[in-house]
């Protein structure tokens, strides 16, 4: 982990909630897909953790939802500011054995993390699909960036709105994948788990306090004990997950 | 450049900067970023008799200038900490560590401070008697005088290291409590625990912390912290250890003119893990600012 100033490049508004952040700012510590950051805000006490969204030598890209008054600032903040990030936190998902057809499930702005995920496995030439969920039509956002590394995309609205009309459990590659990776809302999770006998992994989204795994604020039960999501995770193993958050 | 050393309880201590307990866990994630010996100890992660896996989430709110938690003293449990944490530490940590403590009983306090009692790591104990988080134990200890004194009596009668009582600032009369527990034969005093708090999320018309209340901690408590400090220095005459909301150098030095031997830093830790160090770095500038060659000369400074 390390903190460092980033500023500011630019804010897109991609969705009346969701806006896409550019920074610019040493990303040296961040090394996996899935791994998170935290934001600090002027006026706010606790830093907000945020997935990666996609990240390169001295540039940092958020996906950030409007949920309170501290992401609604943070979505206006002026281009040029600067911010104190910390970056490099927790696991992230892991690449390897991820077998012959992975595949990536991700729900509304839980998609976030599954991009730089997505642009990895694209590079190392593995042969994967991706299905994204949204509400509706004006939810929709992304999806040309993961059209542009993934072999195989599926878009679902659950209004019909825009892409396929139903939910991500409807595509049938979920019974054909040998690995998913899946971020999103927890009944998405659960039902994701529920409907597919592959291995995934899954990463979590909770509130925390510090982030770096100090004050056990976002500590979950999982099958082999407690854990911290901001350190053990946020991205856990299938099979851990006891789903009682 | 002025000295920084103080004594706590008889053994002397290099700095008086201290991580709380519950902040800092058992020092190892803080050991990656930076060489923790620099601190004059830590409070280590509260610890019962057996692990806890705490409260429900959400444990964690936020308030201006502070934060509630509701984290509910999950730990390994004494047995674990001393084959598993214990160990770990002593590679990263030389100087003496405080062992925080908490029980549900009274007979739970003894068999936790007998057990850490055997351990040479362990320079103090610190009884933890104020968790607002727990139901039944914990704060309920703090809160009554007379209970404050039969856990001071029991744990002393367990231990021979000294022993510090942790008190909570939810009291009406916070020197009755500290004069409670000096009478009983504690070493010190560590003051103060969060103060009980809540918040509601408007948007669910819930409150927030699935444990309803939590404890406010963080630079929204420093001057209760700071009053109370100042109450307790008057009150008994042993060693009392300031903590609540400190942040700052600047801090520290109040909080030692109010009558602290030494500090705890808390909250500071979570929203930037160097805090200590960095205070630390900069006392020495502050103190040369205030014309103070030496901090444990200035203990209760401030009443004259």
């Amino acid at each position: 982990m390390k903190t460092g100033l980033f500023t500011l490049v630019s804010t897109e508004h991609l969705t009346p909630k969701v806006a896409l952040l550019h920074f610019s700012g040493n990303t040296d510590a961040i090394s996996v897909p899935g791994q998170f950051v935290t934001v600090s805000l002027p006026g706010f006490f606790l830093h907000r953790p945020f997935s990666v969204l996609d990240w390169g030598p001295g540039w940092l890209e958020l996906m950030v939802e409007q949920v309170g008054p501290g992401t609604a600032q943070l979505q206006r903040l002026a281009e040029g500011s600067t911010l104190e990030i910390t970056t490099g936190l927790g696991n992230g998902f892991s690449l390897k054995d991820s077998g012959k057809a992975p595949l990536l499930i991700g729900g509304g702005s839980g998609i976030a993390p599954l991009l730089g995920l997505a642009k990895r496995l694209f590079d190392s030439g593995a042969a994967f699909s991706t299905v994204l969920g949204f509400r509706s039509a004006e939810d929709v956002c992304c999806v040309e960036r993961f059209e542009s590394c993934s072999g195989s995309l599926k878009v679902y609205t659950e209004d019909g709105t825009a892409g396929q009309k139903g939910r991500v459990t409807d595509a049938k590659v979920l019974q054909r994948c040998s690995m998913f990776y899946a971020c999103g809302p927890k009944a998405m999770l659960q039902a994701v788990c529920q409907i597919t006998d592959a291995p995934g992994e899954l990463s979590l989204d909770v509130r925390m306090g510090c982030g770096f795994g100090a004050c056990m604020g976002c500590s979950i039960r999982t099958v082999s004990g407690m854990r911290r999501v901001c350190k053990d995770g946020p991205v856990f193993r299938k099979e851990d997950l006891l789903w009682e958050v | 450049m002025g000295s920084l050393n103080t004594v706590l309880c008889g053994i002397p201590i290099d700095n008086p900067i201290i991580p709380a307990s519950g902040t800092f866990g058992y020092g190892y994630e803080f050991a990656e970023l930076y060489d923790i010996n620099c601190l004059g100890s830590f409070s280590f992660k509260g610890t019962t008799a057996s692990p806890r896996e705490g409260n429900p989430l959400p444990r964690i709110a936020e308030s201006a200038s502070g934060m509630l938690n509701s984290v509910g003293l999950q730990n390994p449990g004494v047995e674990s900490v001393i084959c598993d944490e214990l160990p770990k530490l002593r590679r990263v940590f030389r100087k003496p560590v405080i062992a925080n403590i908490c029980g549900f009983s009274i007979s739970e306090y003894v068999e936790v401070a007998e057990k850490l009692d055997q351990q040479d790591q362990v320079g103090w104990l610190e009884v933890n008697i104020s968790c607002p988080n727990v139901h039944g134990g914990g704060m309920s200890f703090g809160t009554d005088p007379k209970l404050a004194a039969e856990v001071t009596k029991a744990v002393k009668s367990a231990t021979r290291k000294p022993v510090i009582m942790k008190l909570s600032p939810n009291v009406s009369d916070i020197s009755a409590v500290a004069t409670a527990c000096e009478q009983a034969g504690a070493d010190g005093i560590s003051l103060i625990n969060t103060l009980m708090g809540m918040r509601i999320d408007p948007g669910i018309q819930r409150p927030i912390l699935a444990n309803i209340t939590g404890g406010l901690s963080g630079p929204a408590v420093f001057p209760i912290a700071l009053r109370m400090v100042w109450q307790v220095y008057q009150a008994v005459s042993i060693p009392v250890i300031g903590l609540g909301g400190i942040s700052t150098p600047e801090q520290v030095i109040e909080m030692m003119l109010a009558g602290a031997v030494a500090v705890e830093i808390g909250t500071a830790n979570l929203i930037d893990p160097y805090a200590c160090p960095k205070i630390l770095r900069a006392l020495p500038a502050v103190m040369d600012r205030y014309g103070i060659r030496s901090l444990k000369n200035i203990v209760g400074g401030a009443h004259g």
